[in-house]
C-alpha cells in the first residue's frame, strides 16, 4: 500500500478526485486507471453520503447518481480493493458513515483495503480525537482542512495534528469549478508554515489556476469538481468521459510541472 | 484538538461542521454570551417580545376538554403568538443578534413555512434582508406560506437537491452560510444543528416554560403533573420543559408517527427519532436519527411537516437516554382526530404539528390531574392539508 506522503515524494502532486460508483460502480476502476495514465498522483475516492454538506451541485449530483447506482461502504471497500497501487488513495467521506459503521472498523477497512488517509469535511479537530486515534492506530493520515476564514491560532493547532498532507480551502463555501482565483487563495497559502505537504482544492479547475497555485507555494493542487463534470455530461458514453478525464489530468499535471 | 464540553449534552451535541464555519461558531458563541447580559439587547428583546410578538401568551383552562378526559387541561397558547406559532420567540432573539453582531443578512431554512414566515417576520421588523431556503417539494404543497414570505419581502430560495424537503433545506441555508460566513447570520429554526444553536434556540424558547410555570402557580397554586409538547427538531418542547427539568413534572415528547414505525429502503414512513432513531450525526450534531443500516439519511414522513424531520435536538436526545423526558408517538390519524376535537370541543383550530400532542390525552395510560398541552402553533396553515384528506 501505498502512504499519502509519497505522493509529494518527488514533485508537486496532483490529487485527483472521483465520487466512487459514480455513474456506475464498474465505470470508477476505468475512470481511475485514466487519472493513473495522466500522471494522477493521489487519488481521492468520494464514498457517496445522502447529505453532503460541504458539497456544490457537481457532486451533490455524483453522490446521488452513485447511490442510486447502489453504492454503499461495502461495495466501496471491495472496489478499492481491486484498484492499482501504483497511487496513494485517500476515501472522502461524511462522519455519520465512518460513525455508523464504527470508527475502528472503517479505518481497520481503510487499512486493509488499500486506502491511507481519510478527509472529513463534516469533522473539525476539535471532533476529531476518536478517528484521529482510530488512523493512529491502523497507521492512517487523517487529513485537516485549512480555510480562508482559520484563525492564526488554529492553523498552528490544526497543523499540530496533521500527518499526511493539509487541506487548504481555496475559498468560502462549498465544492465546484470556479474560473478565477481569489487573491486570499495565494494568501492562504502562505499564511500556512510547515513542513507537511499543503494541497489546496475547491474551484480549482484549469492548468493556470494549478500552475498559479503551485507558484504560490502549495505543494499540491487538488481537482474535483472539473473531473465530476466530464463524468456529468457523458454518463451515457464512459468511453468519452474517460478519454476527456485523461486529456484534462494530462493537462492539469503539465500545468503544475515545471 | 481539544473537546468543547460545553457544547455537548453528555455524548450528544457538538460540532461537526466544516473548517470554514469552526471560527464563525466561535464568534456567535462569544457574541451570544456577551449580548445575553446585554441591559440594551434585553430590554430590546422584551419591547419586540411584549409589543410585537403579543407575549405573554394566556395559559388557558379546557374546560370542555378537561370535562371530557376526567382531568384538569391547560393550553399553553403559543398558537397566539404573531405569525401563528413559537417560531417568532426564536427568530427575534437571533435576528436581533445578528444585528448587533453588524451583519448584513440573515438566511433561515424553512420545512413548512412556519420558521421561514417568522424569520422573515423577524427580519423586516427588525431591518435586515432575509433569503429563506424550502425544498421544491414543501413550496409545492405550502404555496401560501410561501407567498407570505415573499411579502413580508423575503427572497425564497427553491432547493432542488437530495428528497427536496427540510434536511435539504438546511444542507443549502449550510452551503450558503460557508460561503457568505463573513457577512451572514444563519437563523437556525430548532434546538438543532451545532452548538450553540442548541442551546441558544433552548434559551429563546424558554420564555415559554418561564411564562407557563407563574402561571399555572397562578392559577392552581401547584405545578402540573404532566407537560405534553409535540417534537419534530423539538424547540416548542425544551421550551416549555426547561424550567420543569429538575421539578416533579412528567414531561412528554410525542413525535410524528406518521403511517406507522416503518422504514422502506430509503424512507420512514414517520419522524420519531427519538423513538426509534438511532446514534449519528446530521447537521452538525449527534443526535439520534432515522439512517438506513450504513448511515445514509433517511427521507421522514409526518402529516404535520414541522415534525417531518430526521433528526432531533441533541438535549432532547439526551434527556430521553437518561429518563427525563420520555418519547412516544402519535400517527397522522390520530394528529386528525386530535385536530378536529380541538377545533369543536375548545373553539381553537390546532396547528397539526400540535394535534399530536393534544392526541396524546386518548393514548396516555396515566397523565396525571393537571395536565398542561403546548399548542405551539394555529391550524389555519394545515386548512387545506386536512380538506384534501376529507373529499
Amino acid at each position: 500500500m501505498k502512504h499519502i506522503a509519497d505522493a509529494f515524494k518527488h514533485d508537486k502532486a496532483l490529487i485527483a478526485y472521483i465520487c466512487a460508483g459514480d455513474p456506475v460502480p464498474d465505470a470508477t476502476t476505468q475512470i481511475v486507471h485514466a487519472l493513473i495514465r495522466a500522471g494522477a498522483d493521489l487519488i481521492e475516492l468520494g464514498l457517496p453520503f445522502s447529505d453532503p454538506i460541504a458539497d456544490g451541485p457537481t457532486i451533490q449530483a455524483a453522490s446521488q447518481r452513485s447511490l442510486r447506482a447502489g453504492m454503499n461502504p461495502d461495495l466501496f471497500f471491495d472496489l478499492v480493493k481491486t484498484l492499482p497501487q501504483t497511487v496513494p488513495y485517500a476515501v472522502m467521506t461524511y462522519y455519520n458513515l465512518i460513525f455508523h459503521r464504527g470508527i475502528m472498523t472503517f479505518a481497520k477497512d481503510c487499512r486493509n483495503h488499500g486506502i491511507g488517509g481519510i478527509i472529513v469535511p463534516d469533522l473539525p479537530p476539535e471532533e476529531a480525537d476518536e478517528l484521529q486515534e482510530a488512523c493512529k492506530k491502523y497507521n492512517l493520515d487523517l487529513i485537516h482542512f485549512i480555510a480562508p476564514t482559520t484563525t492564526p491560532e488554529r492553523i498552528e493547532r490544526i497543523i499540530q495534528s496533521s500527518s499526511g498532507f493539509i487541506y487548504l480551502v481555496a475559498r468560502l463555501g462549498v465544492t465546484g469549478a470556479r474560473e478565477a482565483l481569489e487573491d486570499r487563495t495565494k494568501s492562504l497559502i502562505q499564511r500556512v508554515h510547515t513542513d507537511i505537504p499543503k494541497a489546496v482544492g475547491f474551484g480549482i479547475s484549469n492548468p493556470q489556476q494549478a500552475k498559479e497555485i503551485i507558484n504560490a507555494g502549495a505543494d499540491g493542487v487538488i481537482v474535483g469538481s472539473a473531473i465530476v463534470d466530464i463524468i456529468a455530461r457523458n454518463t451515457d458514453d464512459i468511453n468519452k468521459a474517460i478519454k476527456e478525464i485523461e486529456t484534462l489530468t494530462r493537462k492539469l499535471k503539465e500545468g503544475i510541472t515545471e | 484538538m481539544k473537546n468543547n464540553k460545553k457544547s455537548k449534552f453528555g455524548k450528544y451535541g457538538g460540532q461537526f461542521v466544516p473548517e470554514v464555519l469552526m471560527p464563525a461558531l466561535y464568534e456567535l458563541e462569544e457574541s451570544y454570551k456577551k449580548y445575553k447580559e446585554d441591559p440594551q439587547f434585553n430590554a430590546e428583546l422584551h419591547d419586540y417580545r411584549s409589543n410585537f410578538a403579543g407575549r405573554p401568551t394566556p395559559l388557558y383552562h379546557a374546560r370542555r376538554l378537561s370535562k371530557k378526559y376526567g382531568i384538569t387541561i391547560y393550553l399553553k397558547r403559543e398558537d397566539l403568538v404573531h405569525g401563528g406559532a413559537h417560531k417568532l420567540n426564536n427568530t427575534i432573539g437571533q435576528t436581533l443578534l445578528a444585528k448587533y453582531m453588524g451583519k448584513k443578512r440573515i438566511i433561515a431554512e424553512t420545512g413548512a413555512g412556519q420558521h421561514g414566515t417568522a424569520a422573515a417576520m423577524a427580519a423586516s421588523s427588525i431591518g435586515i434582508p432575509s433569503e429563506i431556503y424550502m425544498g421544491a417539494k414543501d413550496i409545492k404543497r405550502q404555496q401560501m406560506n410561501v407567498y407570505r414570505m415573499k411579502l413580508l419581502g423575503a427572497k425564497v430560495h427553491t432547493v432542488t437537491s437530495g428528497s427536496q424537503t427540510l434536511k435539504d433545506a438546511i444542507n443549502e441555508a449550510m452551503r450558503d452560510w460557508a460561503t457568505n460566513v463573513e457577512t451572514t447570520f444563519y437563523v437556525l429554526g430548532s434546538i438543532v444543528g451545532p452548538h450553540p444553536y442548541p442551546a441558544m434556540v433552548h434559551d429563546f424558547q424558554s420564555i415559554i416554560g418561564n411564562e407557563t410555570k407563574a402561571q399555572i402557580l397562578e392559577k392552581e397554586g401547584r405545578l402540573p403533573d404532566s407537560i405534553i409538547a409535540c417534537t419534530g427538531g423539538g424547540s416548542n418542547a425544551m421550551g416549555i420543559f426547561h424550567p420543569f427539568l429538575n421539578e416533579d413534572v412528567e414531561l412528554y415528547a410525542i413525535e410524528a408517527g406518521g403511517s406507522g414505525l416503518k422504514t422502506t429502503k430509503t424512507a420512514a414512513l414517520h419522524s420519531a427519532s427519538l423513538c426509534v432513531g438511532e446514534d449519528g450525526v446530521l447537521h452538525g450534531a449527534r443526535t439520534k436519527i432515522l439512517q438506513d443500516k450504513y448511515g445514509q439519511i433517511l427521507e421522514s414522513s409526518s402529516i404535520a411537516p414541522g415534525l417531518d424531520y430526521a433528526g432531533v435536538g441533541p438535549e432532547l436526545s439526551r434527556l430521553v437516554d437518561c429518563g427525563r423526558v420520555i418519547a412516544d408517538n402519535i400517527q397522522d390519524f390520530e394528529a386528525l382526530e386530535a385536530f378536529h376535537e380541538l377545533s369543536q370541543l375548545e373553539g381553537i383550530i390546532p396547528a397539526l404539528e400540535s394535534s399530536h400532542a393534544v392526541a396524546y390525552l386518548k393514548k396516555a395510560d396515566d397523565l396525571g390531574d393537571l395536565v398542561i398541552i403546548n399548542v405551539s402553533g394555529r391550524g389555519d396553515k394545515d386548512l387545506s392539508t386536512v380538506m384534501d384528506m376529507q373529499i
